[in-house]
């Protein structure tokens, strides 16, 4: 029985709840089990968002993460915030670009990836939140790293698909790295 | 077969209320509800129903009530503070016996409360959701595919009985997004002979009405309305047994908490508690007789609930008190962790017989 629950956090507007999505349709087609639950409230550009992934073999129970598998921190406050709740063994994916601190865990694997200036060196200046996907999917093997943009077509509009070929080249850079 | 697709359940409630022929929605936004309203601003202009943004919560349940009226299936959504504000109207609904859908994605209370989710709009619901004596059929889904299901599911059932369908579901089930397939079935309709459609001078008039001011007229009409009730009572109760055939302590849960439910029993059966779920999916009517055949065997119920203990009341009355009912409870926002659920379902196995 295979499940992966993955937190994605970080300052509204970084894409923390478009790469969950990304993920969720990503389980979608390789006809896997999920559930994605995005923080709600009175958010905004800036303030925190975060959004719960989980890609299971068996049907998803609670669609509530309280001990990560896998971390994605986008800023300080969302690391500070759920370091300890990840479950020992499990995986913690830093945007080292703006969080300078370290973990100090040692019962998880660490992945510092300078996300955001990767992203802005290569010209896709919103995408280290695929640049992360990217390494995260390297990494755990949660799904495939095929049919990336057949993915993208399923829930990015039409009149925005000159999008997906960025978003493709975002998540090949993290995967990469 | 239908193709899976992503849906937020607000949106999957949407989406099959379309299905269902539903082309007249009327609400007022409220968090975490206004997906629906802002689905439906999307499609109706396009299949020509209607879609209205009301001055108030009050307005839009009564435009339903005129709706109904005139025989069409058509909705209401909002969350607590906009669905207490509705109960004058759903109380008129009953009044009139006008068949209805309103769909409560339930939020922290009382009073203005929270924007996190919550169920503590089950007495509301099912107790009365306005003055005078009547009953709503209350239907609570668990799942993104439930949310669909019991759209359509509680049409059908206000037509057939002429009352109120309250589809009492919470901010989670309302945010979160999961797979579903819109299973190509056929909707069923009810003739409607009491709709306000014109006679074409060919019938007497239909009078839509809750004013009853001869006291014996009144109490007739609400003794033939509870004949209906006990009618309901007997054939539409809903329920999942979970892990049930050899079961020595009942959960008892509903919608989201049903979720983290199925999570700690999980992890209570590796520890070799006989731990099963009834999960109402009707709150009223409620399953009562499903409850009282598990308190024949099991030895304690534990109650998981995001509020502060209301479906432990009817937990207890169907058991009849024969076996002791906890409650494992989170409230105002909050949701119980499956290791709170453990360990109520752990201390529910030590104590008794």
């Amino acid at each position: 029985m295979a499940t992966s629950q993955i937190l994605i956090a970080g300052f509204g507007g970084q894409g923390v709840l478009f790469a969950g999505k990304f993920l969720a349709y990503k389980a979608l087609t390789e006809n896997k089990q999920l559930s994605w639950l995005p923080s709600y409230g009175p958010e905004m550009r800036g303030g925190t968002a975060n959004c719960s992934v989980i890609i299971s073999d068996d049907p998803v129970g609670s669609p509530i993460i309280t001990t990560p598998d896998c971390l994605i921190a986008m800023n300080r406050p969302s690391l500070d915030k759920y370091v300890d709740a990840v479950a020992p063994g499990g995986m913690i994916l830093v945007d080292s670009s703006l969080i300078s601190v370290e973990v100090e865990r040692t019962d998880v694997r660490t992945f510092y990836i300078p996300a955001t200036k990767m992203a802005n060196d290569a010209g896709f200046a919103t995408l280290a939140n695929m640049v992360l996907v990217g390494k995260l999917i390297k990494e755990s093997g949660v799904v495939s790293f095929e049919n990336n943009k057949e993915t993208f077509e399923k829930f990015i509009p039409a009149k925005k698909a000159n999008l997906i070929e960025i978003n493709c080249q975002a998540l090949q850079t993290g995967y990469d790295y | 077969m239908a193709e899976k697709v992503l849906m937020k359940g607000n949106e999957a409630i949407a989406e099959a209320a379309i299905r269902a022929g539903c082309r007249h929605y009327f609400g007022y936004p409220i968090t975490p509800q206004t997906e629906i309203a802002a689905y439906m601003a999307k499609k109706m202009p396009k299949i020509g129903g209607t879609f209205l943004q009301a001055e108030s919560e009050i307005a839009a349940i009564n435009m339903v009530y005129g709706v109904s009226s005139a025989g069409f299936r058509v909705m209401t959504s909002s969350s607590s503070p906009g669905v207490s504000l509705k109960s004058e109207g759903l109380s008129y609904l009953a009044g009139c016996d006008l068949p209805a859908l309103v769909v409560n994605v339930q939020r922290g209370g009382p009073g203005l409360g929270g924007i996190q989710p919550s169920q503590s709009d089950y007495f509301m619901a099912t107790k009365g959701g306005g003055h005078g004596d009547f009953r709503m059929i209350v239907l609570a889904p668990a799942s993104v595919q439930e949310m669909a299901g019991l759209t359509f599911k509680a049409f059908e059932l206000a037509d057939q009985y002429r009352m109120t369908a309250m589809l009492l579901a919470d901010g989670t089930l309302g945010q979160m997004m999961e797979a579903i397939t819109f299973p190509e079935t056929e909707v069923r309709t009810f003739d409607k002979p009491w709709a306000v459609t014109g006679t074409q001078m060919k019938r007497p008039h239909n009078i839509i009405n809750s004013l009853a001011l001869v006291p014996d007229v009144l109490e007739k009409m609400n003794f033939d309305r509870y004949k209906k009730y006990a009618e309901i009572e007997e054939k539409e109760p809903m329920y999942e047994s979970y892990m049930m055939d050899d079961a020595e302590i009942c959960v008892v849960a509903f919608g989201i908490a049903s979720r983290v439910s199925k999570n700690a029993i999980m992890a209570a059966r590796a520890e070799g508690i006989k731990v099963g779920m009834i999960r109402p999916i009707t709150l009223w009517p409620f399953p009562t007789k499903a409850l009282a055949e598990a308190a024949q065997k099991c030895r304690a119920f534990v109650s998981v609930e995001l509020n502060m203990g209301q479906m432990i009341e009817d937990v207890r009355l169907a058991t009849g008190c024969a076996r002791p009912v906890s409650l494992c409870n989170r409230a105002g926002g909050m949701i119980p962790t499956p290791d709170h659920v453990l360990a109520s379902i752990r201390e529910a196995n030590k104590g008794g017989n």
